[in-house]
């Protein structure tokens, strides 16, 4: 084939199809129909949903980041199919292939496409973080939060989420004199904001049709935010390995209208009152340590050595 | 070192291996206490009895807090937290609380909720909900999240003795008698105690928290 190559006139290289644009408008309608598929067709349908405002948002960002990523694959897999079709060996030629050269040009855009490419997700990523919309895009921001949701403070529902081994509990406002129950119920159309902690070890508390998911760690209040907008049933899960029956830490959270939501909350007061006199003073954690009642009780049952400890001083306790 | 030497200390030690990631399997993860199994009497109902240690002395932790249930053939107390039960059908437990008290990290456990009626019996008294914050006076909870199930068993006085041999057969201790129905759906429901008994890990949530056949254990529904 080398001699033949040698021995074939000038100008049998013009003849050579232009790949380059061959390959970009077999790419162009895969990448269309493929963004089109996703935004319209299965983009609806993303996880987490858009049962809130953080599952809004999630839903939007992967929508968008897919819809930046299916072209870049789409233009993978077809070079790649293109060169295993026209690019092949052909039967009976032992030929090796051309020496490849560098293509500034080549790299340089793919470089320049690349990067445009991440800097602008990076831009996107960082204003949906901040977006009013988002307000943390349902994350755990820590004890003092950063990005806020859009209304007063006075509008924001505050509930206390508990997580302990192997259960999460919830305590309401002051409005509902704090009682605490194993139920997780929201009003429609409001924003919440979670206060999660643990007494225990570390769990996460992962709301999953809320966008919601901030870890529960002793003595800090995690706060996250989310909008519910949608009636219907939502899975809180644990998502962090907590010990033996971490798999079976989960429940489900009810949306309900704001009318169902007093209601339920002013039944459930009463119903809890007897339990609700025992709780402790409320605070931003749930550390039992400070629990001055339970330090006495230790106190009282011989049970500690240092006032509030669990066990004797030697044992070991949470660092 | 000659070839046959190599090739041999070679076999060894991956037989030495291979023995101690059994011996992981077999101790750890295949090891289960035994299974209680209760079927209902003439009158449709099944009647349980356990009991709550402050020790446990029959087995390889002798400091761990353990339940014992009350075997319904031999009668004897065996050291296992697995029983079976038939499906939608009422319970009578009788627990025999001889451990001491530690107050419960989250008062809300004190409420007992999931029996028949909404209360149990402390030592023939009708509660709904137990301080144990007042006077130290709850040792464990036995509760089955998977049916709503939470019962705080109450601690002998402050003043007494602790049985000191498991399983318990004298002593002081308090007496819990609740009822609550089994699902209609067949299935394994774990169960727990909510207070961190787990004497020397950290914080108490170690050791026999985690232990299927001292604070936990499974309640197996059958059809």
């Amino acid at each position: 084939m080398a001699a033949e190559a040698e021995a074939a006139p000038q100008g049998t290289e013009a003849a050579e199809p232009n790949h380059g644009l061959r390959i970009f408008l077999i790419w162009l309608p895969i990448a269309v129909a493929a963004d089109l598929l996703l935004w319209f067709v299965y983009g609806p349908h993303m996880p987490p949903g858009d049962m809130a405002s953080a599952a809004n948002g999630q839903q939007f960002d992967i929508k968008v980041m897919s819809v930046m990523a299916a072209p870049v694959m789409a233009f993978v897999l077809t070079y790649a199919a293109y060169a295993l079709i026209v690019w092949r060996q052909r039967p009976g030629d032992d030929t090796d292939g051309p020496a490849i050269h560098g293509n500034t040009k080549i790299q340089a855009t793919w470089i320049t496409v690349t990067s445009v490419i991440v800097l602008a997700l990076f831009g996107f990523g960082t204003y949906e973080l901040a977006n009013p919309h988002s307000a943390g895009a349902g994350s755990g921001e820590g004890p003092s939060p950063i990005w806020k949701p859009p209304v007063a403070a006075s509008k924001i529902l505050q509930i206390q989420v508990i997580a302990q081994q192997w259960k999460f509990t919830y305590r309401y406002p002051k409005q509902y004199d704090y009682f605490e129950t194993n139920q997780l119920v929201l009003p429609a159309d409001t924003w919440v904001q979670f206060n999660v902690t643990s007494l225990d070890v570390i769990h996460s508390f992962w709301a999953y049709q809320l966008g919601v998911k901030a870890d529960a760690n002793p003595g800090v209040n995690n706060i996250a935010y989310s909008e519910p907008t949608q009636l219907g049933t939502f899975v809180v899960r644990c998502a962090e390995l907590c010990g033996l029956w971490h798999g079976a830490m989960f429940d489900y959270g009810h949306v309900v209208t704001q009318a169902q939501f007093r209601l339920w909350a002013t039944r459930t007061e009463t119903q809890l009152a007897d339990v609700t006199a025992l709780l402790p003073p409320y605070a931003t954690t749930y550390d039992p340590t400070v629990i001055k009642q339970m330090s006495a009780a230790m106190v009282k049952g011989g049970l500690t050595g240092a006032p509030g400890l669990f066990y004797p001083p030697q044992d070991p306790v949470q660092p | 070192m000659s070839l046959p030497v190599r090739i041999g200390t070679l076999i060894v030690a991956f037989l030495l291996v291979a023995a101690g990631g059994a011996f992981l399997v077999v101790h750890y993860f295949l090891f289960k206490p035994p299974t209680e199994v209760f079927n209902a009497g003439p009158s449709g109902q099944v009647n349980i009895t356990m009991q709550e240690d402050p020790q446990n002395t029959v087995s390889t932790h002798p400091d761990w807090v353990s339940y014992f249930i009350k075997n319904p053939t031999t009668g004897k107390w065996d050291h296992t937290t697995i029983f079976q039960v038939p499906a939608n059908t009422r319970i009578n437990m009788t627990i025999l609380g001889y451990d001491g008290c530690t107050p419960l990290r989250n008062p809300f456990w004190g409420k007992v909720t999931g029996t028949i009626g909404g209360y149990e019996l402390v030592n023939g008294k009708k509660v709904r909900v137990l301080n144990s914050y007042s006077g130290c006076n709850v040792g464990h909870t036995f509760s089955i999240p998977g049916i709503g199930l939470n019962v705080p068993m109450g601690s002998p006085s402050l003043s007494a003795t602790l049985c000191g041999t498991s399983p318990c057969t004298s002593g002081p201790h308090a007496v819990m008698q609740f009822s609550f129905m089994t699902p209609k759906a067949t299935g394994t429901y774990f169960w727990q105690c909510r207070i961190p008994c787990g004497g020397g890990f950290i914080d108490g949530f170690g050791g026999p928290m985690q232990t299927i056949g001292f604070m936990t254990g499974n309640m197996e529904v059958v059809s």
